[in-house]
């Protein structure tokens, strides 16, 4: 009797899982409350109680950047309740439906861990991705010199990827992996190194004359676009991640810049500079036509990144200042959110991290792109900065 | 129990394999944490769904980034080659040369820079020039350290002009990794906008004795 039932259930989970998320045509959700574009939605509304110190903190932080704001019990549409003595039990009621969305005790790791774990759990009852277990990678500027840092999406439980007392930037995580590329400027001219987080080895990707920077790995790990002055000129090139079959995707005498990929791996969309104008622009990563991207509304676009549901690129648009943006991938009417620069998406698709320049010196923070709550994660104090943030999915 | 132990372990190895038809199927993945539980979830946007842009005028037209007509670049010269080379950073230091904001063309008021150093290489032999590309603070950083490389070609090709050895002419960007001036205004700026030109000469006989025993 049993056998049935529980094979089922699995053959149920197991398809939502392998579901693509590649999204191959435009997919058309329309959700209730969510109808208004980026940046103008409402929070949603819970309430905390029962939670002290630092479990507590996690949990309005963790939640905030995903668009829910804490408040009382009466204006609020979930209730958490639960305790933290040691290990943390909780319960999210609806309000509104009286379904109990969650009721889950955890154990084990650190109360942190076990509130992220269980924020993670009640996104999912909303059909969400979870976000709060992931890492991003980082560059952490000391001033004379850099190094890759990886942390907690929130900045904590930070490590040191290099050593080198050098210069670093630009790391990228392949996706599903626990490595990254990044530039380095050990062997002298920036190059690309592959960095094995696990074994902690690396070895250098590209190390062609003069440039090798701004590495973007494709969403299946088997290509690699990045900038390259082998020929020259500055230009956008990708590579297999084994090495082989170099191919060369611009030809013009600006330089091309950021590159990075559509979910579906069909796409590379970069920065450029056509007849003295910046502009965000794709060509097909097999080799093809260049097109434009229009970012109607904001000028000086930089540094997109594509969003893993294929709807939206964020980018850095600069004025007098620096503004993260985002445009439907398709191109279109731009939204400037909060000032930023060097934007990278979360699994989610809604949330994102960035760097912000503060008191001479950058420090990464992170937004809630459709109701712009912000939240400054570095923890960092002193002169040192952060930034170039990219986020592993 | 027997039925029990065997739906468990079914369970087990289906959790287990799980995970990896994720892996197959999906481009996009959560990178766990060890330790973590399972993550799945649907993908999900709360956000309306893009319009699609009307302007499709920019696409129709050719854009000049991918002609395959266009000509010219000359390929890099090798960096690895010189990694055993002395860097001299002081010897033609008086020779900087700057550039306009967001701008890698080569003023003519630089040009006699240029020659300066193009007169020091052909005296002395065998050397190598660095040049290094450098950016202010406005911009965002990999915008900079392209435009750095641009920098950095366009004082390039104009020596390689002049007649020397395009071999011998090294390239790098910093970006704005390199100010020679801290400062948030534009004094400050006007400075690190810059290309620099470090001389390499060749290790001398002791200094490659020395390296060959390392290796």
């Amino acid at each position: 009797m049993i056998r049935p039932r529980v094979f089922l259930i699995l053959l149920v989970a197991a398809c939502s899982l392998v579901q693509p998320s590649r999204a191959a045509e435009p997919e058309v959700n329309i959700e209730k409350n969510l109808t208004k574009g980026p940046g103008q939605e409402k929070p949603i509304l819970v309430s905390l109680s029962g939670f002290t110190g630092e479990a507590l903190q996690v949990l309005e932080s963790d939640l905030y950047v995903q668009g829910f704001l804490a408040t009382n019990a009466d204006a609020a549409q979930y209730l958490f309740t639960g305790k933290n003595n040691g290990n943390l039990e909780g319960r999210v009621t609806d309000k509104y439906s009286k379904d109990i969305k969650l009721s889950k005790a955890y154990s084990g790791a650190s109360i942190r861990r076990q509130t992220h774990a269980f924020v993670d759990d009640f996104v999912q009852t909303l059909g969400r991705k979870p976000i709060c277990q992931t890492r991003i990678a980082f560059k952490m500027d000391t001033g004379p010199s850099s190094e890759i840092y990886i942390s907690d999406f929130d900045g904590h439980n930070e490590k040191e990827v290099t050593r080198d007392k050098n210069l670093v930037a630009s790391p990228d995580w392949v996706s599903g992996k626990f490595a990254l590329y990044y530039t380095s400027y050990v062997p002298g001219n920036p190059s690309i190194f592959f960095h094995d987080l696990g074994s902690g080895s690396r070895k250098a990707f590209a190390r062609y004359g003069g440039s090798n920077i701004s590495p973007a790995v494709s969403p299946d790990g088997s290509h690699v676009a990045m900038i390259l002055s082998k020929d020259g000129w500055t230009d956008l090139y990708v590579e297999k991640s084994d090495g082989s079959d170099l191919r060369r995707l611009t030809k013009s005498r600006e330089d091309e810049s950021s590159p990075c990929w559509s979910p579906d791996g069909q796409w590379i969309c970069f920065a450029a500079k056509i007849n003295e104008r910046r502009s965000l622009c794709k060509v097909p990563a097999a080799g093809g036509q260049v097109q434009r991207i229009v970012t109607t509304g904001v000028i000086n676009p930089t540094e997109p990144d594509w969003s893993p549901d294929n709807k939206w690129i964020v980018f850095t648009s600069q004025t007098r200042g620096f503004d993260i943006c985002v445009v439907p991938s398709a191109g279109g009417e731009a939204v400037p959110l909060v000032s930023g620069e060097d934007p990278s998406w979360a699994p989610n698709s809604r949330t994102v991290i960035f760097a912000k320049r503060q008191n001479g010196r950058r420090v990464l923070s992170l937004l809630d792109v459709p109701t712009k709550q912000n939240k400054d994660v570095s923890r960092f104090s002193g002169s040192n900065s952060q930034s170039q943030p990219s986020w592993a999915k | 129990m027997k039925k029990l132990c065997f739906a468990k372990n079914i369970t087990l190895a289906l959790a287990a394999a799980l995970p990896l038809c994720g892996c197959l199927k999906s481009p996009y993945h959560v990178t766990q944490i060890p330790n973590g539980g399972a993550l799945t979830g649907t993908n999900d946007f709360a956000g309306t769904t893009p319009a699609i842009s009307t302007d499709d005028s920019a696409n129709a037209s050719k854009l000049p980034l991918s002609d395959p007509n266009l000509t010219g670049g000359i390929p890099a010269a090798n960096n690895a080659d010189y990694d055993t080379w002395n860097a001299d950073k002081s010897a033609l230091a008086a020779y900087t040369v700057h550039f306009d904001y967001d701008s890698s063309t080569v003023k003519a008021t630089e040009e006699s820079k240029l020659a300066a150093v193009a007169e020091a290489m052909k005296g002395a032999t065998p050397i190598a020039v660095r040049i290094e590309g450098n950016c202010d603070e406005r911009g965002t950083e990999e915008y900079n350290r392209s435009l750095g490389d641009r920098r950095a070609n366009a004082l390039r090709e104009k020596l390689v002009a002049m007649g020397l050895d395009a071999k011998k002419l090294l390239t790098v960007s910093y970006g704005e990794d390199k100010p020679v001036d801290h400062g948030h205004n534009e004094a400050a700026y006007a400075k690190n906008r810059r290309g620099d030109f470090v001389l390499l000469t060749p290790p001398s006989p002791g200094q490659l004795s020395k390296l060959e025993n390392k290796q």
